[in-house]
């Protein structure tokens, strides 16, 4: 029992000491608070937002900012992935220009959205969107083209065609390729929303970092980049839960449900 | 009218029960359910390449016939041929007097490798492509034909190689096919499932009465399971013959032996190949050869 609950606490160890030295390094004086505020002090910057309301109000229009982005950018990359994929036709009219605008970072068209949407919330949202749009359209065309022909063929002998055809063959084929997809879209948009959120905002954990900064509270600065952490971690779990669900019959996720 | 056609057909069709014992423990055959199949001229080439030309063949209802060859020889194309996926260059096809049509429900075709959707539960996939409210009882009752009935809800990852097999064949099974199309669906399993798979095709083709087509490279299997055996070899049938045994079929029967033999001895004659004068060899290589 003891034995068994050390074995679980193993990987805790490391972090665990390094909390414990930086603690106590911050109390005997050692570490200034400019440059790192001890990790009592971000607990209680985070209990002193979280009973003003602050915090949850900041995560919420992150986080709405996120899923819309992803939402917009994701949906757009789906359905151009499931047509190019699809149709010989939509690939050579499409492809070859997505493949060649997939080359620019998304950050490197910062100036340009300043330019076109100034800094308000179009600009974070278009910012985002792009970002996430590449990995779910590349994934999903991708994971429509390594569809096993030989299934196909046998449901199209067996009567399928059409919407059934998609629904019962195309689209679970490609389902573990996409779903790929959606969790690099995932990890892109925090960082997009992280950059986004820096350069300009009236609310939002980057605004609440930002802000911070200039009154020297180093210790919501790290409140609001643990958040991020937090948050992404979090959007990782929904979606690996998301493929365990989606693809139970796969084979690498058999053990879950025998 | 295209009854009486049939019926006729099956009338002048030549009885393959003669000699041996009579069939014990065997399903009473069912005439009638199966379709014609008439192949008149049928050519049919890749590229430079021909794999079949002008090739006639006649199949009676409910007949079972095994097509064998070396691999490469045109057996599967032919198969595919009559099953709709392919088409061909010249001649015509006819099932029951209509062209092969992938998506009708007259033949249905059971490929080498089962082919089971891996993200449908058993019974789905035995159900695919089929409507109605009865759709999963019909799978059901196909799936107890298998001998799998308590495999439903299992996903096809957990079968065994033969199991899949034997859900392909209730799959195929279920749209009650006139004519079933075989493409070596054997050709990857262990020789005691092979053994077992066997005995329930040629169980449910008797009850069944359908019309069945079965492409294999295992001469054996031919004489397991067909009335007649052919043999396609240079883009043509080059071997047609009844097999004449009674089913049951015992395998350590001497008429077995004596007609897989035959059979297989034709199979392996070599095609007479161009004679060319040895090329003049180098020093060195001559020796090796004293």
């Amino acid at each position: 029992m003891t034995a068994s609950l050390m074995q679980r606490l193993r990987p805790w160890w490391v972090p665990l000491s390094i909390v414990a030295l930086w603690e106590l390094s911050s109390r005997a004086g050692w570490l200034s608070t400019r440059v790192l505020p001890e990790p009592w002090a971000v607990l209680t910057a985070c209990w002193r937002l979280t009973l003003s309301g602050e915090l949850a109000e900041h995560v919420a229009v992150s986080s709405a900012r996120a899923l819309a982005g992803l939402a917009v950018g994701g949906g757009l990359g789906l359905l151009l992935g499931l047509l190019t994929g699809t149709w010989r036709a939509a690939e050579t009219l499409l492809d070859s220009t997505l493949q060649m605008v997939r080359n620019i970072p998304a950050l490197a068209l910062v100036p340009l959205i300043i330019l076109w949407f100034g800094i308000d919330e179009t600009a974070k949202l278009f910012l985002v969107a792009t970002g996430v749009f590449f990995p779910l359209y590349l994934n999903t065309f991708h994971g429509i083209r390594s569809v096993d022909a030989g299934l196909v063929e046998m449901a199209r002998s067996y009567g399928l065609s059409g919407l059934a055809l998609y629904r019962q063959v195309i689209l679970p084929g490609a389902l573990p390729s996409i779903l790929v997809g959606l969790r690099f879209a995932l990890g892109l948009m925090w960082v997009l929303l992280i950059v986004a959120e820096t350069i300009s905002a009236r609310s939002g954990i980057g605004y609440l970092t930002m802000n911070a900064r200039e009154f020297l509270q180093t210790d919501v600065v790290l409140l609001g980049i643990i958040l991020y952490a937090l948050l992404g971690k979090l959007a990782d779990v929904i979606a690996r839960a998301l493929e365990r669900a989606a693809l139970r019959w796969h084979a690498g996720y058999q053990g879950a449900t025998a | 009218m295209m009854m009486s056609e049939i019926d006729t057909l099956q009338l002048t069709r030549p009885l393959p029960f003669v000699g041996e014992a009579a069939p014990r423990e065997m399903p009473a055959r069912r005439p009638g359910h199966g379709a014609a199949v008439a192949i008149e001229a049928l050519s049919k080439r890749f590229g430079e390449r021909q794999v079949l030309s002008e090739v006639s063949l006649r199949i009676a209802p409910g007949e079972f016939v095994a097509l064998v060859g070396r691999s490469g020889c045109g057996k599967s194309t032919l198969l595919r041929l009559v099953a709709g996926l392919e088409r061909g260059d010249g001649g015509r096809i006819g099932i029951d007097g209509e062209a092969p049509d992938a998506t009708a429900d007259t033949a249905r075709l059971m490929f080498q490798d089962a082919r089971l959707l891996p993200w449908q539960r058993v019974l789905d996939n035995v159900a695919l492509g089929l409507s109605g409210a009865d759709a999963r009882e019909r799978a059901r009752e196909a799936l107890a034909q298998v001998g799998l009935a308590d495999r439903a809800r299992d996903w096809p990852a957990v079968l065994s190689g033969g199991q899949r097999q034997r859900v392909a064949l209730a799959r195929a099974l279920v749209h009650r096919p006139r004519l079933l199309l075989l493409d070596e669906p054997l050709g990857a399993l262990d020789a005691l499932t092979r053994i077992e798979m066997q005995g329930l095709i040629e169980r449910l083709w008797l009850e069944h009465g359908f019309t069945a087509l079965l492409v294999t490279h295992d001469v054996a299997e031919a004489v397991a399971l067909a009335d007649r055996v052919l043999l396609v070899e240079d883009q043509r049938i080059a071997f047609d013959e009844h097999v004449p045994l009674a089913r049951p079929r015992a395998r350590s029967s001497a008429a077995w032996a004596a007609f897989e033999d035959r059979v297989l001895q034709r199979v392996l004659r070599q095609p007479d190949l161009p004679v060319r004068a040895p090329a003049p060899q180098p020093l060195g290589r001559l020796r090796w050869a004293v």
